[in-house]
């Protein structure tokens, strides 16, 4: 049954890529003309294909979606919302089969690919001035935007106040160096409690990012090969492997299976964790006390950022009326204000007086951490069409050194070979 | 009209009575044919034609001709996918049999609950795969699973099974013989049930013991049901997916990754759809070649008596 299924559905793509080609050979002459005429009298429906209002925020997107509809009565805005685990595979055979939203989301790890295939429109005479620049700048190529920012995450560095006071160790600071981290973890670890002094994956979205808390860097200057198999490199992966086991639960503990870190933290069980902004409301009602700093560096600071975009379809027959959807969705007051005021992630705009409501929103007090930790960022590396490939080498790499299968040495220069054949 | 057959009337009569035949044999077979060639033959086929493309999903396919099969033979993870897949055959076909065999027998006894421990037992085949993977997922959790709990009370300091790579293959299997060991039960209890007891009776008056009548009765005159039970469970068993995407999608670290899980990977996450076609093709083409092997080879074990 299930290679049957797996044939069918490849199979299904191959015909629907079929007849996508037929379709764009044939022509579309109607599209230029459509978004003109239809100004005034019949409004235009646009499509929106989402995922980041699933799991909880759909309600959030229907209020903007609804303010937008009232600032501009000539556009209807239909709404399809996806699980992120689902939704690269769907807009992958959307794309494939030609039925792609007018509108949809995408996120920096998988722009370049989708850029550099033509999937996405040209946005002209957008005011990206209103958003913040390493944001924009993400998304743009040649000096083209090709897509609009939505929202930022990053991450941070979550501490248990409770666990910190009990061992008598000072909270994190944003002056705080590995060195530091270590020290405090080793004496925040009490294994006969069960409590363990910090945590931070094992993996590919750590690593890139602790290479350049070490001074070193991902690929080499002109993006051709990988630079990582250097002192550095190996040090930002020692880093993380020689955690595991002394101040941090091993793969064989549970370590990097779905919500163990998150429970473990829930369970007061864990004093230092690496993880992103996103968890901030599940811990809110915490039975213990906790607040955030900017994660250490070692010679550098360098904090990751995630971002999600709105791009416009380049077959989109409502390209005008998708990109005002698509500048509204990032840039409105009434997006800002929905985004706030829900806890939902942060607005990608350049005037942080705007976020000021958001640092006064509740625990964790240090929220300015967040905003701190956009003034170093370490952008991800993009290999675009090969990026999953890439990251599942270095995941699978590193795994294998933390599971002591590998010395970190060997496991870095098999991840870099890797790198290396896939920028081929 | 009438006049104009009369010449070959006998002859004309015959063909067109044969056309009726071959029409309703075709109207039957129809409600299954077309959804076959559609979904199934032509897809094949179409898969067929994209695996000489080099095509990431995105932009059109451009044409390649063989090289993505020549890539494929010559990178190691096709080779690391098909030995993953052959593993878990090896585990899971033997064990699945024997302890499908073993049920079958159990149950095939005048025993209490009879039909209640068939219903048990099959219960697991019409399960969601996906269900049954989390299930087993967190049995076999390293640290809260049960799995490891009833093993610490025995004094085992159990594994990390399916985080771990040597344990993650494992896992698999014992997870697919849990789920797959109805299915085996009932076609062999059909079997079973198709072995005249007169023969039983002459073996116990020749003096043969329970293992004897086993041997020498039982399992020839059931060797067409297990011929039935490898072949499938082979054809199966090669295209391993569901409980390795919902157990381990392929991990840690490429351990338990098998065939249509990488045809997976390559269209949907590496955007290689030619080349994973070109996998599917493989896969195919072994699979086509190991039930030839078997359909000649059973000449010579199965006895349609």
């Amino acid at each position: 049954m299930s290679r049957m299924t797996q044939l069918a559905r490849v199979g299904l793509v191959a015909v629907l890529g079929l007849s996508l080609t037929a379709c764009s050979g044939g022509g579309e002459p109607g599209g230029g003309a459509s978004s003109g005429a239809s100004a005034t009298s019949t409004p235009v429906t646009i499509t929106y294909s989402n995922f980041i209002s699933n799991g909880g925020n759909e309600a959030n997107l229907a209020a903007i979606v609804s303010a937008f509809e009232t600032a501009n009565p000539g556009i209807k805005v239909e709404v399809k919302t996806l699980p992120y685990a689902d939704y690269f595979t769907a807009l992958q055979t959307d794309v494939a089969g030609g039925t792609t939203a007018d509108v949809f989301d995408i996120e920096y790890a998988n722009y370049a690919a989708y850029q550099a295939n033509g999937v996405l429109a040209a946005l002209e005479g957008v005011d990206t001035a209103v958003y913040q620049k390493n944001l924009a700048d993400a998304y743009a190529t040649g000096g083209t935007q090709y897509a609009l920012p939505s929202s930022f995450s990053n991450v941070v560095l979550f501490y248990n106040k409770t666990l910190f006071d009990a061992a008598g160790v000072g909270y994190p600071t944003a002056s705080w160096t590995w060195a530091d981290e270590q020290a405090a973890a080793e004496k925040l670890t009490d294994t006969a409690k069960g409590v363990w002094g910090d945590y931070q994956p094992i993996s590919y979205n750590e690593y890139y990012k602790v290479v350049a808390q070490t001074g070193g860097q991902f690929l080499s200057a002109d993006g051709k090969s990988a630079a990582f198999n250097s002192p550095e490199g190996i040090k930002a992966a020692k880093w993380l492997v020689d955690k595991s086991g002394q101040t941090m639960p091993t793969a064989a503990q549970g370590a990097g299976t779905a919500d163990f870190d998150s429970n473990l933290f829930k369970d007061g069980k864990l004093a230092m964790w690496h993880t992103g902004i996103w968890m901030f409301g599940a811990y809110a009602n915490a039975s213990f006390d906790w607040d955030i700093a900017v994660e250490p560096g070692d010679t550098t600071h360098a904090s990751a950022m995630f971002s999600n975009a709105l791009a416009v379809s380049a077959n989109s027959k409502n390209k005008e009326a998708a990109q005002k959807w698509a500048v509204f969705m990032s840039s409105s007051q009434a997006m800002v204000d929905t985004r706030l005021k829900a806890g939902w992630e942060l607005p990608p705009i350049a005037d942080k007086a705007a976020l000021s409501s958001y640092l006064t929103a509740g625990k964790p007090a240090n929220r300015q951490a967040v905003l701190d930790s956009l003034d170093a960022v370490a952008l991800a590396p993009s290999l675009g069409e090969n990026q999953a490939e890439m990251q599942d080498a270095v995941n699978g790499q590193l795994t294998e050194a933390a599971a002591g299968r590998k010395t970190v040495e060997d496991a870095v220069k098999a991840a870099a070979d890797k790198v290396d054949a896939l920028l081929k | 009209m009438m006049s104009a057959t009369t010449t070959s009337r006998g002859r004309s009569r015959f063909t067109w009575q044969k056309a009726k035949y071959a029409l309703t044999v075709l109207l039957f077979l129809l409600p299954s044919a077309v959804p076959l060639a559609y979904f199934t033959i032509y897809p094949m086929f179409a898969a067929l034609w994209t695996s000489l493309h080099k095509w990431n999903l995105l932009s059109p396919m451009q044409w390649v001709g063989l090289d993505n099969y020549a890539t494929l033979l010559q990178n190691p993870e096709t080779w690391r996918a098909f030995g993953n897949t052959v593993y878990y055959i090896v585990g899971y076909l033997p064990l699945v049999y024997v302890g499908g065999l073993g049920l079958a027998i159990a149950l095939n006894a005048a025993i209490p609950f009879r039909n209640f421990l068939r219903g048990m037992y099959f219960l697991p085949v019409v399960t969601s795969w996906i269900v049954v993977a989390l299930v087993w997922r967190w049995l076999l959790n390293p640290s809260v699973g049960i799995v490891n709990s009833l093993l610490g009370l025995v004094g085992i300091d159990g594994p990390g099974w399916w985080t771990d790579p040597t344990w993650a293959m494992p896992s698999i299997i014992l997870a697919s013989a849990w789920k797959d060991l109805g299915f085996v039960m009932i076609i062999l209890l059909a079997g079973l049930q198709t072995v005249p007891q007169d023969l039983y009776e002459a073996a116990r008056i020749d003096g043969a013991g329970w293992w004897a009548r086993l041997r020498y009765v039982t399992l020839p005159l059931l060797s067409p049901t297990t011929f039935f039970v490898v072949v499938i469970s082979l054809i199966n068993g090669f295209q391993v997916f569901d409980q390795v995407y919902a157990m381990t999608g392929g991990g840690p670290a490429g351990a338990s990754q098998v065939v249509v899980q990488q045809v997976y990977d390559l269209t949907f996450r590496y955007s290689q759809a030619g080349m994973a076609s070109a996998l599917s093709w493989l896969l195919f083409l072994l699979v086509l070649v190991v039930t030839i092997v078997q359909m000649v080879g059973q000449r010579k074990w199965v006895n349609y008596a």
